[in-house]
Order: structure tokens, then sequence, then C-alpha cells
């Protein structure tokens, strides 16, 4: 059978799956729309986080990065997991015990204030739309690519999929969907990582597998091989990093307090039953993580293998389909500088500006025609970073059925991580807007009402970025991460650790962590971008790690204006002493 | 204050705080130290066949951040059993 009509079969079928499961779960209250009514049994809420939290950018673009970043690509693997380690000892066990629906109900419990409340709202707001329009990327290259059909419909198909499941059974509907959606993705993360595993190094454990010696070349390790073609390519060596330490330092630091800090994660452990159940959820859900995370880096090695074995040195007329399919989605380029007709693949990058623009028309050997210049290096190969996991078992030359697998994971990472992002701005809508701040007299059932509105308009929204998309997404994921450090990390934080922590050093915290994290990026990405480089960045920390800093001074602003401010009320310091303990 | 029943939360909550700095400092140490401070001195050494330091930011943080939650869990629930704050399962 051919991969598109495989992929079709696999779509459809866990699409079925998904809505089934919607149908099954449908929630009848605000508490099971919010929270899954707090009886989630905390296996399936780990699985669910992973779901929730492995996004279109850990499945399809993380190995990816790392495959071209080589070492320092560490900063995704160590951040995106190390976060939970934050959250099962600093925050999770104690948030469960305040047993509410949504951060913002934290925040405005905690600093009993309305302003920090909407100013947490407006946070939750910003974070997840863009987030989620990142995922809307991953559902259109999935859709374009595999199916052949407009990426503006394949939008819409898994619009109205996650439409269907957030709008009728909220949280509900979502946790168990996502359950699902775990065990789809992680099986078509593993099944690839494997049988390439077993080709290149005899080991079926792929995170052993890069570390093993290669099949037929006893005695050469396959890092040492890959670093040595690297080398031979004028290339970074693969286990040599470009990053100063310092950036290193802070961009992990900044990923992993943003992970611990990120709404959609965080509202996760409110839906197990009891305090207990929340810390080892936290610990399940980083088992499922770390499944894909520690595959992950040997992905991306296997594939800088292939591809360079595979490609560097191909005449364009015998180039395999995979590589003729990409050139037409527009993510793979080759601009001839030596008019050999043959892919020369070297270090530094291949054309100017970096991202290939394609004219209409082809060239001699029958490659798309280029309006790009070419660079100054000997590299004439482009290869978009999203479509290496995707990808790759057809470089590998992988039997169809597990291509096609991989399309349906890559499409269960997106979708899962949509679902639980618009959910909790719906939430923030109906609950922290409505029922809290604007009309607090509306009955159960209107607030529903207004939490399903809230979360069509999202997914309209979110769709609508995915059809529309602004050029910036790309640009804007660092916010994400920079402003949940600098802003909700804090101040959860302190309002767990310090009973002396008050209303005042909370809003002065937020609002300079949130205004130094927001403006320096704004400045690099926007205003100045010819000079985001380390020359010019604050003690060489990059857009991408600033949200440290941020966290840094959000800290230092609340415990020197916690000093000079009165205490908080005692009912708050009583509140604060409850949530200590689990009973 | 003075009670019984808050010396022993005080207890409790000191406990905590005590586990959760020393599990902190094995976080900070796999993950900052090992994989990024010290990667260059590490990577000198061999671990199968990855460079130490490799090893540590790729796959070894990651295991013992996994080991480190499961830990904690385990001490937790030690700790709201001794001190009698655990959560029943009637309630």
């Amino acid at each position: 059978m051919s991969v598109q009509l495989l992929t079709y079969i696999f779509i459809g079928l866990s699409f079925a799956l998904y809505i089934g499961i919607a149908i099954w779960s449908r929630s009848g209250t605000t508490k099971e729309f919010y929270v899954a009514g707090g009886h989630v049994h905390p296996l399936a809420n780990g699985a669910a986080t992973a779901a929730d939290w492995m996004s279109a950018a850990s499945f399809l673009s993380m190995a990816g990065i790392i495959a071209f970043e080589g070492a320092d690509g560490a900063r995704y693997l160590m951040g995106w997991t190390g976060g939970y380690v934050l959250l099962a000892l600093l925050l999770a066990p104690y948030l469960r015990k305040f047993a509410k629906y949504t951060v913002p109900d934290f925040v405005g419990d905690r600093y009993y204030s309305q302003a920090a409340r909407l100013v947490a709202v407006v946070c939750v707001i910003f974070i997840s739309f863009t987030y989620v329009a990142g995922q809307m990327r991953g559902v259109g290259i999935v859709f374009s690519r595999f199916l052949e059909v407009d990426i503006n419909l394949g939008v819409v198909i898994g619009m109205a999929i996650v439409f269907f499941y957030a709008v009728l059974g909220g949280m509900k509907g979502i946790t168990y969907t996502q359950v699902a959606q775990y065990c789809v993705l992680i099986f078509a993360y593993l099944v690839p990582a494997i049988f390439i595993s077993l080709m290149l190094t005899g080991n079926p454990f792929p995170m052993l597998g890069f570390g093993s010696e290669m099949v037929g070349e006893s005695g050469t390790y396959l890092l040492d091989k890959l670093d040595g073609l690297t080398a031979e390519l004028g290339m970074t060596a693969f286990t040599e990093g470009n990053k100063s330490t310092v950036d290193m330092f802070f961009i992990t630091a900044a990923l992993m307090a943003g992970t611990a800090g990120l709404p959609h994660v965080i509202v996760r452990f409110f839906t197990v039953p009891k305090v207990r159940d929340a810390r080892v959820s936290a610990g399940y859900a980083l088992v499922f993580i770390a499944l894909l995370y520690t595959t992950a880096p040997a992905v991306a090695a296997f594939a800088r293998i292939n591809i360079i074995n595979n490609v560097d040195g191909m005449h364009y007329s015998v180039a395999p389909e995979w590589f003729t399919k990409w050139e037409d989605s527009g993510l793979i380029a080759w601009l001839d500088k030596n008019d050999d007709g043959k892919i020369q693949y070297r270090g530094g990058a291949a054309l100017d500006p970096l991202k290939p623009v394609f004219e209409d028309g082809r060239e001699s050997d029958g490659q798309r025609s280029l309006a790009n210049a070419p660079s100054e290096s000997e590299n004439e190969l482009y290869i978009d970073r999203d479509i290496i996991v995707l990808a790759h078992p057809e470089i590998a030359g992988l039997p169809n059925w597990v291509i096609a697998l991989v399309a349906a994971g890559g499409l269960a990472a997106a979708l899962s991580t949509a679902a639980g992002l618009l959910l909790v701005m719906s939430t923030s809508i109906s609950h922290d807007l409505m029922k809290k701040c604007l009309m607090p007299n509306i009955s159960e059932r209107q607030e529903l009402l207004f939490a399903r509105i809230a979360a069509a308009l999202a997914v309209s929204i979110a769709g609508l970025l995915g059809i529309y998309p602004p050029g910036f997404v790309a640009q804007v994921v660092a916010f994400a991460f920079g402003l949940a450090a600098a802003s909700f990390f804090p101040v959860i934080l302190l309002g767990i650790f310090s009973k002396r922590m008050n209303r005042e050093a909370a809003i002065a915290g937020m609002v300079t962590g949130l205004t130094f994290t927001f403006s320096y990026i704004v400045y690099f990405k926007f205003i100045s971008p010819e000079t985001n480089n380390a020359a010019h960045w604050l003690f060489g920390i990059s857009p991408e790690g600033i949200g440290t800093l941020g966290m840094l001074i959000n800290f230092a602003v609340s415990l020197f204006v916690m000093r000079i401010t009165p205490p908080p009320p005692q009912e708050v310091q009583d509140l604060v002493e409850r949530i200590r303990v689990p009973r | 204050m003075g009670s019984k029943m808050d010396n022993d939360k005080q207890a409790y909550w000191r406990a905590n705080l005590w586990l959760m700095l020393m599990l902190l400092a094995v976080w900070f140490f796999v993950s900052f130290v090992c994989g990024i401070l010290a990667i260059d001195y590490l990577n000198q050494f061999r671990f199968f066949g990855y460079k130490l330091g490799f090893w540590f930011s790729q796959q070894g943080s990651i295991y013992v951040f996994v080991i480190l939650i499961f830990v904690y869990v385990w001490k937790m629930n030690r700790l709201d059993k001794q001190y009698g704050v655990r959560e029943d399962d009637d309630v």
C-alpha cells in the first residue's frame, strides 16, 4: 500500500479513537470541565501531562534541531525535563492542596488582589496563544506533506477535531484523549528509532545505540564516526557546541523555570484526587516524557549520519523520492554552486538569505529554481530542521507503514498540546475573568456555557493563526518560556514558601520581571534584529535565555518590596500554612 | 503557636525543606555542573561510546531527574505518615 493511503488509514483510525473517547467522557459540570472532576488516576494524569507537554516542537522539531546543532541541543533536553523536578518538588503538591481550578485563581487568592488576578489572566492567554500557533504549523506540515492536501484544509480538519472534544468534553474529554494520544505518539516515535538503531548499531535501544559501535565497523563508535564525518565536511563536530557556557546556562535555566510555570502543565495537577497523587503523577509524567527525550538525541545522531551518508555527493538526477517531495514542499532546497550536478553537503549556511526563496521553473538538473544568492560556504544543501523526524524513516528506507505511523504521531503531539492550551485559555476567560471579576453572580450552567463559548472562540482564533501564520511565530516562542519563567514561577514559588510574601511584592515583581524580559526580547527580535548577537547581548545572554535574568530580577524586587510593605492579612497566612501540609 | 500540633507541623515543614534542598542540589549538579559548566572537563573521559560530559547533558541528567522525583515521592509519603498528615482514603 502507498504511504498516502496508509497515512489516511492511520490518521483516520486515531481520529476516530479520539472522537469516541470524547463522546464517552462528556463534561456535565464546571468542575468536570475545568479539572475533570478531580478524579483522574495519577498514572493517567502522568500520560496526559506528557502528551499535553510534548508538542509539535518536541515531536517534530527537537530531534531535528539536535541533529544540526549537536551538543548545543542539550539545552532543550535538560531544560524541558529538569523543569519537572522543580514542578514536582516546589509547586505541584501545594497547588493541588490549594484545590482551585486555575493559576490565576491561585495568584488572585494568595495575593488577595483582582489586579494580580488580571495580570495572571493576561499572561496565561498570551503564553497559550504563542504556543498554540506553533502547534498549528506542525499540523499543517504533516497534512501538506503526507496527505498532499492544502495546508489550510489540514488545519481546518485538525481544528474541527480539537473543537469537538475540547468544547464537548472540557478537561475530562481532553484528559482521556491525551492518554490515547500519548500512546500513539510514543509508539510512533520509538518504532522508527528502534528500527534505525538496529540498522546502524544492532542495539534495539536507541538511547544506548548511539553510544554503541557501528554495524560492520567493529571498534568504531557511532558518535566518533559522526564527529569524524562532520569535521571532514567542515562542520562543527557533533559532540562539540558553538554556544557560550553562560548562554547555555541561562537558556537551560529559563526553559526549566518556564516549564514549571506553564499554566497548561500546572493545571493538570489540579485533576488528581490527592496531594500525594500530584507528587507521584509528576514522576510518571517525567518517565513518559523521558522515554521520548532520551530517544531524541539518538534519533538526531542517526539522522545526521544517514543524511551525510545518503545525500552528500549524490547526483540530483538519482535523488530519492523523499528528497524531491520535500523539495516540492519547500523544506529542502539545493543550489548547485559548482555546476557538477552533485549535491554537496558541507558546513555553513547554503543560501543567502538563510531560508530558500523559490522561483517558478526548474534548473537544468531538474531542481527548483532559487532566488537566493549563493553564500560564502561550499554547502549547497538547505534542509529545514522541522522535517527531520518526518523524513528520517524515508531516508533510512523503512517500510511505508512506519512512515504513516510517524505522521499520525506528529498529529497526536500537536493536537494534544493544542487542546490543553485551548482549555486553559477558555478557563481563564469563563472562570477567572467572567465568574471571578466581571459577573460573579452567574450560575454554574451559565459559567459552563461561557467556558464552551470561550473554547470555541479560542479554537477558531488558533485555526486562523494556523492558516495565516504570522511571520513572527518562531520568533515569539522564546516569549512563552521567558515570560512564564519571569512571571508565574517566582510568584507561585514565593507564594508557597514565604508567608511574608504580599500583594505589593507580587505585583512589583511580576511587572518588573515581565517588562524587563518582554523589552529585551522585543528589542532584539523586532526593533534591532541586526544587533542580535553575542557582542550586543547583556552579559552574553541571548533573548532565548533572558527569562532567567527576568526571573532573578522578579525575585530580587519581590524580596525587597516585601520587606518595606505590610504583611499579608492573617487569613492569607493561614492559607499558606494550610497548603503546606497534605491534611 | 506553641501547641504540639503546631510544633509537629513546623518539624514536618523543616524536614520537607531539607529533603527538597538536598534533591535540588543533586538536580543542579547533574544538569548545570556536569552538563554545562564542567562539560569540557568531563568530555576528556569516556563513558562507553560517549564523552562523559556529552552523556550527562543528553542522557544522564534526564535519568537522574526521574530518580529524584521518585525519591521525593517515597520520602514525602514516609514523612506524611510519620507526622500524621497523610490524607485518608475515605475522607
